[in-house]
């Protein structure tokens, strides 16, 4: 059984070999048994009627384009005939004509439909606008111009963000993707290291010196060196993070940035911090916490950075820590007995809880406003001078923490609370007597908290060190030795942030093979046929040749 | 409705816009608004005080064929004392070649458009040589107008009427495969028309020598079929003309002293002018740049339509006007992708691998990227009566487009 349907377009000439191909196109479609596709003059219309193609009811005159399928179901054939535009208009290629150079960006993305990337080095005032066009088109940006207003920027970026595109820049003086230089870059070797990188020459200096050591690099991501400001609070960095995080080709990443805002830099080490994979952070003339909390390395210089990323690139990273994961985003309460152990901790923290106060604050901004009310993430002393009018202190007398134990425990908000136990001669003789059985009740109430203990003294100590980690491990406390273990522990805890609600940047933009569109200086357009990427140069000149009134009526006739 | 919407009906009506050769009739039966003491001229409105030399010589020419005057003399002082009115091709849905000079008592063709219903006309083709439409006015260039008249257009009329017409789009989506570009190059077109009207033709002259006569011309001439083909792109156009907000350019056209251009969305008497340019080209011989008259003719109503210089890849035997290689014509064309709305659904070109030809300016797209449409353009003689001297390249005055947007602006208070 078969059914043929047919089309007939009136005056539409297409030359025979187009048709034969149209022909044959469709006879390939599913279910299609035949086709014919002629001019229909009266020998075609016989060569139809020989081949059983020719329904009796076709009506049509020698100018007309005549389309019949004859497939196993109607449905088939109607399919077909749907078809027939798209096959007309397929072509073979995208006739790319290296002699031709476009004018503007639309004409470019007809002519290189496959570019991925669009390089904008137009003058500042243009660049905004020409950038906006490239994500209209759905490419990602490098956007080398500088002087683009930061309110510029931050749009950029936010509909970058939406469509899965990544802006790298505005200033963003170099880049490396999937082995191709743009803007500024030093030939190295590919490899396993990737880069994010929100200062130009920091990024060469870092990936230079990774070649020289031996190692290479997978891809050297810019963000602009406003990026990690607070007001575009690090968009295109965390996108960058996110995408070498999904890259299988990078073993090691390298965060390398001019001073961040303390807020951003929180947000993207907590965002490194999910990497899964060694992340070298080197935030330049910010105070390190730690040389290391968790996948976290924190380098001292670029060439350090450097050196860190190509021994990790071997290392396999292991990680201390309980199962339970309380709510990333509750509070955090530290209750010390011990002064330098609170300083400690906070200043470990300081990466990665934000805001963060306390009575004995590292910094003025992070002092805590009433030492009795808890805020935010807190740390305090109990130790302070503040506590101890009329005080035994704190490693005597259990009292004041227990009563402060429960008060934050109250808290609905406070998702983790850390205290500290501080044996030896002249201590309490048994604190956990006292302690254990209160963070057993605490925990039975509120069974989404965690307490942590940290635990200082030694086997020869009084107190029995091995009884007290008993007690506090039976009252479902998880116990430390050292400061820097509790850290690590909480900053991984309080990084586990939720999946972004951003469309993810598919990782195909890093590993198809780099074809870019040029808008802007000619030495970046020559530079990528040097590495014989596939490449268009856009003759780009300013709208209206630079007339302001009229760009700005075209400007309003953009829809 | 969005200026892309209204930009995006207006080229599918100009591609949509089916055109048929249904006839040739007498310009005082057909064209609307034609009288006895009008003469329609190409471009945009002109007054006798500035008209160019050939444009001049079409007015006297066309006056001694419709005995309106005996000499020249005579038409001189009755045109001066306002005996003859003028007005734009234009205006009365007429084109014509160079001077585009059309009076009552002449023949023209009339083209269809069945899908819209709009109908346009075009004189018949003198070929070449010292003929009226390049300001030739001399005993001859009379007589041949009189037999093409009564002889050719008569058969024209009767074969026609005999027929259910001529598929100009199809005719032209043909040649675009044979080397034309529909302007400059209608070889193909007017050999493909030949053939189709011979058949015609032979069924209604009986004289077998007046026959042979009215096929030689019709194939000795390799630009017959322009003025059909333009009156079809006069129907593609119009058909796209009068969309509210659109910003395509529905009408480019010369009088010989200014090139005027209008804009769908703006109105059908708003003409933006500025002076026309020189064409640059190729001479014959005897003749120079020197010689050479202001850009001149309603023709370019091809390119407005999407064929012409925008298909300039089509026709590789022309390449000289262009540079020179056959990479010079596939970059003419790819330029005008640049200043265009859409790609034309039927007009394709083999050497850019089928690709519509670039249809429909974009008035925006002109002044923002500051490319002109490229025109492919023949050469008159800036002098009356000494016809047509080379053939070449001539862009409009980016100024009537930039004056173009700012009259948009005004109109939709932007």
């Amino acid at each position: 059984m078969s059914e043929t349907e047919f089309e007939i377009r009136k005056g539409a000439y297409y030359d025979s070999v187009v048709l034969m191909r149209l022909q044959r196109d469709l006879a390939a479609l599913p279910g299609v048994i035949d086709a014919g596709v002629v001019m229909a003059t009266a020998a075609n219309r016989e060569l139809l009627s020989v081949n059983d193609l020719l329904p009796g009811s076709v009506n049509s005159s020698p100018d007309d384009l005549l389309i019949v399928v004859k497939a196993d179901s109607k449905n088939s054939a109607t399919n077909a005939l749907g078809n027939v535009d798209e096959l007309l208009s397929r072509r073979k290629s995208s006739g790319v004509s290296e002699d031709f150079r476009p004018h503007s960006l639309n004409a470019a993305v007809n002519q290189l439909p496959e570019a991925n990337w669009v390089l904008v080095s137009v003058p500042g005032r243009y660049a905004a606008s020409v950038a906006r066009e490239a994500l209209d088109f759905g490419k990602h940006v490098f956007l080398y111009s500088d002087n683009v207003s930061l309110e510029d920027e931050i749009a950029l970026k936010k509909t970058a963000r939406e469509k899965g595109l990544l802006v790298m820049g505005p200033d963003c003086g170099t880049a490396i993707i999937n082995g191709i230089g743009l803007g500024f870059a030093n030939r190295v070797r590919r490899g396993q290291i990737g880069l994010v990188g929100a200062s130009g020459t920091g990024t060469q200096a870092v990936t230079s010196h990774v070649h020289a050591l031996g190692g290479g690099i997978s891809h050297a991501i810019g963000t602009g060196g406003r990026d990690l400001n607070a007001d575009v609070n690090a968009i295109t960095a965390h996108q960058a993070l996110d995408l070498l995080k999904n890259d299988p080709g990078t073993k090691v990443i390298v965060l390398v940035s001019k001073p961040p805002s303390s807020e951003v830099a929180t947000k993207l080490i907590s965002a490194a911090q999910n990497a899964n994979k060694p992340v070298v952070v080197y935030f330049i003339g910010y105070p390190a916490p730690a040389r290391k909390i968790g996948y976290i390395h924190f380098a001292i210089s670029l060439s350090e950075a450097a050196d860190i990323a190509v021994e990790l690139i071997n290392s396999n990273l292991k990680l201390a820590g309980g199962d339970k994961l309380p709510n990333p985003n509750s509070y955090f309460r530290g209750l010390f007995s011990g002064g330098t152990l609170a300083y400690e901790t906070l200043l470990g923290l300081q990466a990665s809880l934000s805001p963060i106060y306390s009575n004995a604050p590292i910094y003025a901004h992070q002092t805590l406003k009433d030492p009795l009310k808890s805020e935010s993430h807190t740390i305090i002393d109990l130790g302070d001078e503040y506590f101890m009018v009329g005080r035994l202190h704190p490693m005597l007398d259990n009292d004041l923490r227990i009563r402060r134990l429960k008060q934050e425990a109250a808290d609905p908000e406070v998702g983790m609370i850390l205290l500290d136990i501080v044996l030896g001669d002249g201590s309490h003789p048994d604190p956990t007597s006292e302690l254990a059985p209160v963070i057993k009740d605490i925990l039975r109430e509120r069974t989404d908290l965690t307490i942590l203990a940290l635990v200082i003294g030694t086997d020869e100590d009084p107190q029995d060190i091995q009884l007290q980690i008993d007690r506090l491990e039976e009252a479902n406390s998880v116990v430390f030795r050292s400061v820097t273990e509790v850290v690590e522990y909480i900053s991984l805890i309080f990084s586990t942030h939720k999946s972004s609600q951003f469309p993810a940047i598919a990782l195909d933009s890093l590993t198809q093979e780099f074809t870019a569109i040029n808008v802007g200086l000619e030495t970046f357009y020559e530079s990528l046929k040097l590495q014989d990427a596939q490449a268009i140069h856009v003759e780009w000149r300013p709208p209206a040749g630079g007339d302001e009134k009229l760009a700005s009526l075209l400007a309003r006739m953009k829809n | 409705m969005s200026i892309e919407q209204a930009n995006n009906t207006a080229v599918n009506r100009m591609m949509e816009a089916r055109p048929i050769l249904k006839g040739v009739a007498l310009a005082r039966d057909v064209i609307p608004g034609m009288k006895d003491n009008l003469i329609l001229h190409a471009g945009p409105p002109i007054e006798w005080e500035r008209m160019s030399g050939p444009l001049r010589g079409a007015t006297i020419g066309a006056m001694l064929f419709e005995g309106l005057a005996k000499n020249e003399t005579e038409a001189i002082s009755m045109v001066e004392s306002g005996e003859i009115e003028f007005d734009a091709c234009h205006h009365h849905d007429t084109v014509g070649p160079m001077a585009g000079v059309t009076s009552a008592s002449m023949k023209v063709y009339v083209v269809e458009n069945v899908e819209h219903g709009n109908k346009a006309y075009s004189n018949l083709n003198e070929g070449y040589g010292k003929v009226l439409r390049y300001g030739a006015y001399s005993k001859e260039v009379i007589k041949k107008l009189h037999w093409m008249n009564d002889v050719l257009g008569t058969a024209l009329a009767e074969a026609l009427a005999r027929s259910d017409g001529i598929d100009i789009r199809a005719l032209i989506a043909e040649a675009l495969h044979m080397g034309d570009e529909g302007h400059n190059r209608n070889k193909a077109g007017s050999l493909l028309y030949l053939k189709s009207i011979s058949p015609l033709i032979a069924r209604v002259v009986k004289d077998n020598s007046v026959l042979s006569e009215v096929l030689a011309f019709i194939g000795d001439n390799a630009l017959s079929v322009l003025n059909p083909v333009m009156a079809a792109c006069k129907v593609m156009t119009d058909a796209a003309h009068g969309i509210e907000k659109s910003t395509i350019v529905t009408t480019m056209a010369r009088n010989g002293t200014d090139f005027g251009i209008r804009v769908s969305g703006l109105g059908d008497k708003e003409w933006f002018t500025a002076p026309a340019e020189i064409p640059v080209g190729l001479f014959f011989s005897g003749f120079t740049q020197e010689d050479a008259n202001l850009d001149i003719g309603d023709s370019t109503i091809t390119e407005t339509a999407g064929i012409g210089g925008f298909a300039m890849a089509s026709a590789p035997a022309i390449v000289t006007f262009v540079g020179g290689s056959p990479q010079d014509a596939l970059n003419a064309t790819l330029e005008m992708y640049e200043i265009t709305f859409g790609e034309n659904k039927y007009f394709t070109m083999p050497s850019l691998d089928f690709r519509g030809t670039p249809t429909g300016i974009d008035i925006r797209k002109v002044v923002e990227l500051g490319i002109t449409p490229r025109i492919n353009t023949g050469i008159a003689h800036k002098d009356a009566g000494v016809g047509q001297v080379g053939a070449g390249l001539v862009r409009p005055p980016l100024a009537i487009f930039e004056q173009a947007i700012i009259a948009y602006a005004e109109k939709y208070n932007l």
